[in-house]
C-alpha cells in the first residue's frame, strides 16, 4: 500500500486540462512589478531608484534580516516607479516597477559557479540566499533559513516534495517531467549543505510519469524516489514527513525538530539553476487553469508580470468567470483584482465560473463528525468553528486552533457548508496575536 | 469584468454532500423497512407512516415559520422513524401527538437541528410509551391482524420469522432483512460507520449469550439466545437508524464505540431486569444524554502531541 497520513480528502484531480501541456514561455512582459515582499520574513528595501537602468538578474531589493531573501529584476530596462501594488497574499506592498527594453541583457553578477564538488556547504547556502530562493510551493519561506538548523538539531533526511496535492495545479508535475535531472541536482545540492548522505523525492501516485522520469534521472545517485497515495493534503510538510518516516513534527515545532528538511520540487529546480548557472530566481512555472480560462496552460512566467497579462495570454477570462484564485482551490486566495504581480509563490492562477462559485448558506452543525475524521492534525473543527462563531476564544484555544494547518479539508467536507477553516483561521490569528503581545 | 469577481475564503471547492442530501439518503434507507411494515401490517401501517411523517414536517415548518414544508428533510426523517417504532394500528391522535412532541420537545426546545441532545423520534416514542402503555403495546400478528405477543414479551417466533419480519412488533422493526438492506445503503453512502452498530449489536449478542450460559445452557443455546436478543424488538432498527443519528451520538470513532457498547449494556439491563420488555428506547436516550461527556473524554490526540 502506498504511504500516507491520517485524515485528508479526495476533492478530485481536475488536472487533465493542463497535465499534458508542456511548459511554454509566457510572452515577455513590457513592464514588471517586483514586489519587495515575496517571502515570509522581513521585507526588502529597494536598492534602486527611479530612473536607474537595471539588467536581468540584478538585485533590486534586499534586507539585512536573516529571515529574508533578495528580489531581482526579471527583465533589463529602466526603473520607472516605486509604488505599492496589490499583493497576492497580503496587504498592498512596495514594488519596483521596471520597464523592459526587450533586450534581456544579463547582469554581470550572473555567472556560472564552480562544479558542486568544489563548493562547500556554506558556499551553496550563500548562493541559494543570494539567488533569492524561497519555498515555491506557495509558503515562500526563505530556503536558506531551513538549511541553517542549530547544531543540536542534526538533519538526517532531505525530502523533495513533488506531491502537488492541490487539485488543478500541474506546474510541479510538468517541471518534474521536463527537468527531472534539475530536481535531482537541486536535491544533491541540498544534501551537501546539510551533510546528508541520502535524499528522497516524494510524488503522489497520480503522476506515474514523473515517478518514472525522476527514477531515471536518479539512477546512480544517492537519491530515492517514493510514490505516495494521492490524497489531499499529501504535500503538507508535516503530513509528508509523517507518511515518509513516521516522524511526527511536534505541535508548534519545525520539520528540523525531527531531523528532516522538506523542499518543494520547484525550489529544487531553482536551486539547481542558481548553483550551476548562477541564475537567481527570476521566473516560475504557473499553471493557468480552471473552467473560466479559455486556453489553460503551464507557463514559464517572469516574476513581476501582471496576473491579468498572463490570463490574457491564455485567451482571457470567459464571460462567466467569477473567481480568480492565486494558488490551488483548497488553499489559494481569491483575489478582487488581476492587476497584481506574479510572485515567487504563485503556483497557479485558477479561474472558476458561475457554475463552481456558490454562495453557501451556513447551516447548523449536525455533528456528523466528518470534519474530525478528515482533519490531518486531529483537532476538532466543529468545536473550534462553533466557538469562533459564538465568540468563545478560550474554547477555540483549548481545542488547539493554533495547530490548524489551514488545509481546508474540514470546510470542504462539511455537509452543513460551515466555513470551518475560515473560522479557525480567524481564531488562530487572534490567539497568535494575543500570544505575541504577552 | 473586474467588478464581479467574488472573493471568499478558501477552500474554493466543496464536497457535493449537503444536509438535505444526507436526509434524503436516510429516507431512502428507511424505505425497505417502511415497505415491509406496510406489506406485513397493512393499510393502518401505511396511514400511520404517512400521518406521522406529515405531522412532523408540518410542525417543523410551523416552528420555523416557513412555507417550505420539506425544508432540510430532517423532520421527515424524525416522523418516519417515529412511525416505524409504533404498533401497527395506533389511534390517529396518538400518532399526531407523538410526532408533535418529537419535533417540539425533542428538537426545537433544544434549539433545533443539530442542537438537540436526545434523538427526537425516541423522545416522541418515550413520551407515548410512558403515557399510553396500553396503546403502545397493542401488538398484532402480521398478515392476519390477530392480537399477539411479541417475542420479547414471551411470544414464540423462529429465527427465520424474525429475519423476514413475520412476527408481531412495531411497524418498521420486525423485518431484519429490510433493515439490513437499508443499513447497507447507509454504509454504501458513507452515512454510518461500523462503530456504533457493531459495538451495540456485539454487546447485546455477548450479553444475551452470557445470560444463557449462566443458566447452564450449552454453546448452541448460548448462540441462539445471543442472536435472539439481536433480532428481537426494535434492536436492529435502533442500531442502524437511531443510535447512529449524527446529532445525538459522539463525533469521534472511539466515542462511538463507547456509546454503542453503553447502549448495549443498558438495553440488556432493561430487558433482563427492567419493567419494560423492550429497553432500546431508554437505553439510547440515556446514552444520548451521556454524549457530551463521551465527546469530552474522547477528544483526539492532536498531531504532534506526543514524542517531542
Ligand atoms: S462536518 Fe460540519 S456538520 Fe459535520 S460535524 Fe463538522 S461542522 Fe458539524
Ligand atoms: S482544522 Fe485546520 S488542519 Fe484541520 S481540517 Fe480544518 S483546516 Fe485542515
Amino acid at each position: 500500500m502506498a504511504k500516507t497520513f491520517k485524515g485528508g480528502v479526495h476533492p478530485g484531480h481536475f488536472k487533465s486540462a493542463t497535465a499534458g501541456k508542456p511548459i511554454a514561455d509566457a510572452n515577455p512582459p513590457a513592464r514588471v512589478a517586483v514586489l519587495m515582499q515575496q517571502h515570509i520574513g522581513a521585507p526588502c528595501e529597494p536598492l534602486v531608484e527611479v530612473g536607474d537602468a537595471v539588467k536581468v538578474g540584478q538585485k533590486v531589493g534586499d534586507s539585512q534580516a536573516f529571515v529574508s531573501v533578495p528580489a531581482h529584476s526579471s527583465v533589463s530596462g529602466k526603473v520607472v516607479e516605486l509604488r505599492d501594488y496589490p499583493h497576492p497574499v497580503g496587504r498592498p506592498a512596495r514594488a519596483v516597477v521596471i520597464e523592459s527594453d526587450g533586450q534581456d541583457t544579463w547582469h554581470e553578477s550572473v555567472k556560472a559557479n564552480p562544479p558542486l564538488e568544489e563548493l562547500s556547504g556554506d558556499d551553496i547556502k550563500k548562493i541559494i540566499r543570494e539567488a533569492g530562493i524561497a519555498g515555491m510551493g506557495g509558503a515562500t519561506f526563505p530556503t536558506h533559513v531551513k538549511l541553517s538548523p542549530p547544531p543540536e538539531k542534526p538533519i538526517d533526511t532531505v525530502i523533495i516534495n513533488g506531491s502537488e496535492c492541490e487539485p488543478f495545479l500541474t506546474a510541479d508535475h510538468r517541471l518534474m517531467l521536463e527537468r527531472p535531472e534539475a530536481v535531482v541536482f537541486g536535491l544533491k545540492a541540498l544534501m551537501k549543505v546539510l551533510g546528508v548522505e541520502k535524499g528522497y523525492i516524494g510524488v503522489e501516485d497520480n503522476k506515474p510519469d514523473c515517478v518514472e522520469a525522476l527514477k531515471k534521472a536518479a539512477e546512480g545517485e544517492p537519491v530515492e524516489v517514493k510514490s505516495f497515495h494521492t490524497k489531499y493534503p499529501q504535500g503538507a510538510e508535516k503530513q509528508l514527513i509523517y507518511a515518509f518516516n513516521g516522524r511526527e513534527v511536534p505541535s508548534g515545532g519545525l520539520p528540523m525538530d525531527v531531523g528532516t528538511v522538506v523542499q518543494n520540487a520547484g525550489t529544487a529546480v531553482a536551486i539547481a539553476d542558481a548553483v550551476r548557472k548562477g541564475v537567481p530566481l527570476l521566473e516560475r512555472i504557473v499553471t493557468v487553469t480552471g473552467p473560466g480560462v479559455e486556453a489553460p496552460a503551464n507557463l514559464r512566467v517572469k516574476i513581476g508580470t501582471m496576473v491579468s497579462e498572463v490570463i490574457a495570454q491564455c485567451g482571457g477570462l470567459k464571460e462567466n468567470a467569477r473567481k480568480v484564485i492565486l494558488g490551488g482551490p483548497m488553499m489559494g486566495l481569491a483575489q478582487n483584482t488581476t492587476e497584481m504581480p506574479v510572485i515567487k509563490g504563485t503556483s497557479g492562477i485558477l479561474v472558476l465560473t458561475d457554475k463552481e462559485v456558490h454562495i453557501h448558506e451556513i447551516q447548523p452543525c449536525i455533528r456528523c463528525g466528518r470534519c474530525v475524521e478528515v482533519c490531518p492534525v486531529s483537532i476538532m473543527p466543529l468545536v473550534i468553528g462553533s466557538a469562533t462563531e459564538k465568540g468563545y476564544p478560550d474554547k477555540a484555544e483549548a481545542y488547539h486552533a493554533v495547530d490548524c494547518i489551514e488545509c481546508g479539508c474540514c470546510s470542504y467536507i462539511c455537509p452543513a457548508k460551515r466555513p470551518l477553516t475560515q473560522w479557525i483561521r480567524l481564531s488562530k490569528g487572534e490567539i497568535l496575536a494575543k500570544a505575541k503581545k504577552k | 469584468m473586474e467588478k464581479k469577481l467574488v472573493v471568499s475564503s478558501s477552500p474554493h471547492l466543496r464536497a457535493p454532500e449537503t444536509i438535505q442530501s444526507i436526509m434524503f439518503d436516510v429516507l431512502t434507507a428507511l424505505f425497505p423497512a417502511a415497505l415491509a411494515g406496510v406489506l406485513l401490517f397493512g393499510y393502518s401501517a401505511l396511514i400511520t407512516i404517512l400521518l406521522a411523517t406529515f405531522t412532523a414536517m408540518l410542525t417543523e415548518a410551523l416552528v420555523l415559520r416557513t412555507r417550505n414544508i420539506i425544508g432540510d428533510g430532517s423532520a421527515a426523517v424524525t416522523g418516519l422513524l417515529l412511525a416505524l417504532t409504533l404498533p401497527p394500528a395506533p389511534p390517529w391522535w396518538l400518532v399526531v401527538f407523538g410526532s408533535v412532541v418529537a419535533i417540539l420537545i425533542g428538537k426545537h426546545v433544544f434549539g433545533g437541528l443539530g442542537s438537540n441532545l436526545f434523538n427526537p423520534a425516541l423522545v416522541g416514542r418515550a413520551v407515548l410509551t410512558v403515557s399510553w402503555a396500553g396503546h403502545m403495546t397493542a401488538w398484532a400478528a402480521p398478515l392476519d391482524g390477530v392480537s399477539a405477543a411479541t417475542p420479547l414479551a414471551g411470544g414464540s417466533a423462529s429465527m427465520l420469522e424474525m429475519f423476514t419480519g413475520t412476527i408481531p412488533g412495531s411497524i418498521g422493526e420486525t423485518s431484519a432483512a429490510a433493515l439490513l438492506l437499508g443499513a447497507l445503503w447507509l454504509f454504501y453512502k458513507g452515512l454510518i460507520s461500523w462503530h456504533i452498530p457493531v459495538s451495540y449489536i456485539a454487546t447485546v449478542f455477548v450479553m444475551g449469550a452470557i445470560q444463557a450460559g449462566a443458566g447452564f445452557a450449552g454453546p448452541a443455546e448460548m448462540l441462539s439466545q445471543g442472536l435472539f436478543h439481536v433480532l428481537a424488538g426494535g434492536l436492529l432498527l435502533a442500531a442502524f437508524f437511531m443510535a447512529t443519528d449524527m446529532v445525538t451520538s459522539p463525533v469521534t470513532r472511539e466515542g462511538q464505540v463507547i456509546f454503542g457498547a453503553g447502549i448495549g449494556i443498558i438495553t440488556m439491563a432493561i430487558r433482563f431486569y427492567g419493567g419494560y420488555p423492550e429497553g432500546v428506547t431508554f437505553a439510547i436516550l440515556l446514552m444520548n444524554g451521556a454524549t457530551p461527556l463521551i465527546d469530552n473524554l474522547t477528544v483526539p490526540t492532536k498531531f504532534g502531541e506526543v514524542k517531542a
